[in-house]
């Protein structure tokens, strides 16, 4: 069971995340942003389950708990990726690269389950130990090479939308603190404080994507010089 | 050995996106105009110095805090903390840093004299809904 550390950064998560829908609606950038929403929906959802499960069927131990969780994860981590997708689009929109991004983006879900299956054929005997962390580490770590190479794109095409631009550095954040946080849990044991990481870093996601809908409209520019260390 | 080394590369690619996302903020509130009270209170005439920020900061604490700006100013004050460890640090090994790092805590002064406008227009709006009720 967790504590109450962990149950309070719970509740702030899934607190946040309906905080971040509510913003869209009442910005009206709820279409617009349609996958984000979509993933943050889900996550609520998710967690919401996980929270029954885990009072009804006797903790985190439990299989009901186990399973629930990583089959839960692994349609988190897809729809976080259609997120992330849905960013490229509107980053590469202007470029017409939209068909381009669509045949890419199947291919990489195709690659990615293709890659996690020939893990699992090959690790079916540790499946819900270690094998469960090295996966989510190895998909963070997907996510955040895709996450840098659209802050690439970001800086090259000279995106000047204030949103798309924080919401994408969010994004980065978020994958390279849940990439860093899996690894370190895998070489330096789980039951320390780093298992507050995760979850608190599930919480910063929603949260920051929020104050981003409040504080900035569509409209909202910044330089993109200022965006890079070394101004070109 | 593979979790250590996506361990380095995410540590990496977690300080650039930070850096990138303090970044961000401080340029968003860059064209924002202070107004004549923020002035006068904070010294900045039209553009902030790196020694503004201790002082903006105090008068902030002074000010109702604002839910939406705390986060924002947190991550902008550990900016702030990095880029004078960076100059203590490196700014003898590098010159040229010495005047990057003075101009960016220069922004960071400007973003927190932004966050003191608004939270001073915050609360004076709540002093009005007050008085009107």
């Amino acid at each position: 069971m967790p504590g109450p550390i962990g149950l309070m950064i719970w509740f702030l998560g899934t607190a946040f995340e309906l905080t971040f829908v509510v913003c869209s609606l009442a910005r009206k950038s709820f279409l617009r942003y349609f996958f984000l929403n979509l993933y943050v929906l889900l996550s609520t959802t998710v967690s919401i389950g996980r929270f029954l499960i885990l009072f009804s069927y006797g903790g985190a131990e439990s299989d009901q708990y186990m399973y629930f969780y990583f089959y839960s994860d692994a349609l988190l981590t897809l729809a976080l990726y259609f997120a992330l997708i849905s960013l490229y689009s509107h980053i590469l929109g202007e470029l017409r690269a939209g068909e381009y991004v669509k045949w890419v983006a199947v291919f990489l879900l195709l690659g990615t389950a293709g890659f996690t299956y020939a893990v699992v054929a090959q690790s079916t005997q540790r499946l819900s130990t270690s094998f469960a962390y090295e996966l989510s580490q190895n998909l963070y770590f997907v996510g955040l090479v895709l996450t840098y190479i659209l802050w690439g794109a970001v800086l090259k095409l000279r995106e000047t939308r204030t949103r798309l631009v924080q919401i994408i550095l969010s994004l980065g954040l978020y994958f390279s603190g849940h990439a860093a946080s899996y690894a370190l849990m895998n070489f330096s044991g789980r039951y320390s404080l780093i298992q507050y990481l995760t979850p608190a870093l599930a919480c910063f996601l929603p949260l920051s994507w929020s104050v981003t809908m409040l504080r900035h409209s569509d409209e909202s520019r910044l330089a993109p010089a200022q965006l890079v260390a070394v101004p070109r | 050995m593979m979790a250590v080394l996506i361990f380095v590369a995410s540590l990496a690619t977690l300080v650039m996106f930070f850096v990138s996302y303090c970044r961000s903020l401080v340029a968003s509130s860059s064209r924002h105009p202070l107004s004549a009270e923020v002035r006068d209170v904070t010294g900045i005439r039209t553009v902030a110095t790196a020694a503004d920020y201790a002082r903006v900061v105090q008068l902030l604490r002074l000010c109702p805090e604002r839910q939406e700006d705390r986060a924002g100013l947190q991550a902008v004050g550990i900016y702030y903390s990095w880029l004078t460890v960076a100059q203590r640090m490196l700014a003898w090994i590098a010159p040229s840093l010495r005047s990057w790092t003075e101009h960016e805590q220069a922004c960071c002064a400007y973003f927190a004299a932004v966050t003191l406008d608004r939270r001073i227009a915050h609360s004076r709006e709540m002093l009005t809904h007050e008085a009107e009720l």
